[in-house]
């Protein structure tokens, strides 16, 4: 029988949730590094049981955990994330030039072939790689150093490299994006990197039309059986491209509000796309109080609100940029937690929802493993 | 050996239960009981000071014989009462709210 595992991170802790492929009933394992923040769990998808978690403190900060054990067992691995050669400078708040300084792992994204590589995108915004199951790291400098880096510039939440997006059909081609710098695409394993920006309007931060760096790209997703077509979060904006980031459109369409930070695609159907509308960029909480997920059948433009099961009075938590996945169980299985420290579940592809935990620290991430 | 007290969270990354001891080549500094630390408990690197810069981390704080040491310089000479193991160097998660 197939069950789904699911890694939450939150602000005080890792835990490990299990479910047979029903759904209903949950076991909870955790909190794992207590105390610390985690902003990031997920698991190889060739070997399952191999998990990588970002554990991080600001007495102590950053440790990568491993376990080999489905999350059982944890040991600390490499936490060394030197960018390559000089790391020179880039934009600051006041527009002059800032050093270039570790702070934390945003996110973890394992190979797709081999179990022992996994990629890291890191704060302050730089993509590195470990072949050896996380014992060492290694920047891609491509990426910094496409020409524009010295521009980049941090959020109010800093100037972390939050998605990594692996192509499971043109291999070699990883799409990465990074808060208040934008969204760029290598075709070469991370060797270079160019900005895929075509589309996107940032118009009063960013009057230059054209600007190919400064965008605040919230998330990315795609469905693994069209690639081509991926879908964006943006501060402003939910849109689309259907040529690998050569354009991008808006289908924000019907949405009560066109901000928020995750988004998700089913896992069966590649036109299926989930939000979490957020109101305005300073309140970040759902618009009249009620907790809704939009749901577009269409790829966008069309959004339905599903709310059974959801808190639709007085809900005042926002959903980050990590804290929504999938499962890929028939039907398919929809997870997103919020900073109130609830995890909702859906197993019917959002129509009701549950309370799967009411009580966690403010959630950072969540992401679903479906198991045989 | 020198005596050192971890904070609760390095304790248990490092696997380790009370105090630890080290072993100190002399003169004994902040920066060579860190050295040792880090070889013996290699979870520890970069946890209590930073692995570029190797400054102190800015919580962090080194207390020996009711004195603060964290803005000694690392290699400045510990009391001999820590040399001689007397006295535990304190390694202090620092009051940072939150």
């Amino acid at each position: 029988m197939s069950h789904v595992r699911l890694l939450v991170g939150t602000r005080k802790g890792a835990f490990v949730m299990t479910s047979d492929d029903a759904r209903e009933r949950w076991d909870i394992q955790g909190p794992h590094f207590a105390g610390w923040e985690v902003y990031h769990v997920k698991g190889s998808p060739v070997r399952p049981e191999r998990l990588y978690a970002s554990q991080t403190s600001g007495w102590f900060g950053q440790v990568i955990q491993r376990s080999d054990d489905g999350g059982a067992t944890w040991q600390p691995v490499g936490n060394q994330f030197a960018y390559d050669g000089v790391a020179g400078t880039h934009q600051w708040y006041d527009g002059t030039q800032h050093p270039w300084e570790f702070k934390r792992v945003w996110h973890l994204e394992p190979s797709l072939d081999d179990p022992d590589t996994v990629y890291a995108g890191v704060e302050d915004a730089a993509l590195f790689r470990s072949t050896d199951g996380g014992q060492s790291w290694q920047e891609l400098p491509g990426l910094r150093n496409h020409g524009k880096g010295h521009l980049w510039q941090p959020g109010a939440g800093g100037m972390g490299l939050h998605t990594i997006l692996l192509d499971p059909v043109h291999r070699g081609r990883m799409y990465i994006a990074i808060s208040a710098a934008g969204v760029f695409r290598s075709d070469d394993s991370g060797a270079s990197w160019r900005p895929v920006t075509r589309g996107l309007k940032s118009q009063y931060e960013l009057p230059d039309p054209d600007a190919e760096v400064g965008h605040c790209v919230h998330r990315l997703a795609l469905h693994r059986s069209r690639p081509d077509t991926l879908f964006m979060q943006k501060h402003w904006d939910v849109l689309r491209t259907d040529d690998g980031g050569g354009v991008w459109r808006e289908v924000s369409g019907n949405l009560p509000s066109d901000f928020g930070f995750a988004i998700a695609v089913h896992a069966h159907e590649p036109d299926t796309v989930y939000v979490v509308p957020i109101k305005s960029d300073s309140e970040h909480f759902p618009p009249d109080g009620r907790l809704r997920v939009y749901r577009s059948r269409s790829g966008g433009t069309e959004w339905e609100a599903l709310t059974a099961g959801l808190p639709q009075a007085h809900c005042y938590v926002n959903v980050l940029r990590g804290a929504m996945s999938v499962d890929s169980l028939p039907s398919c299985g929809v997870y997103f937690g919020t900073t109130g420290g609830q995890v909702y579940a859906s197993a019917d592809s959002g129509d009701t929802w549950t309370a799967i935990a009411r009580d966690f620290p403010a959630v950072l991430s969540v992401e679903a493993q479906t198991l045989p | 050996m020198i005596r050192v007290v971890l904070p609760a969270p390095l304790r248990l990354l490092a696997g380790v239960d009370g105090e630890v001891q080290v072993a100190v080549a002399s003169p004994v500094t902040v920066g060579g009981v860190l050295d040792a630390l880090e070889a013996r408990f290699p979870p520890l690197r970069g946890t209590i000071r930073d692995h570029a810069s190797g400054r102190r981390r800015p919580f962090i704080r080194f207390f020996a014989c009711g004195q603060d040491h964290s803005h000694v310089a690392p290699g400045a000479p510990l009391p001999d009462a820590v040399v001689e193991g007397a006295e535990p160097l304190l390694i202090i998660g620092a009051m940072a709210g939150g």
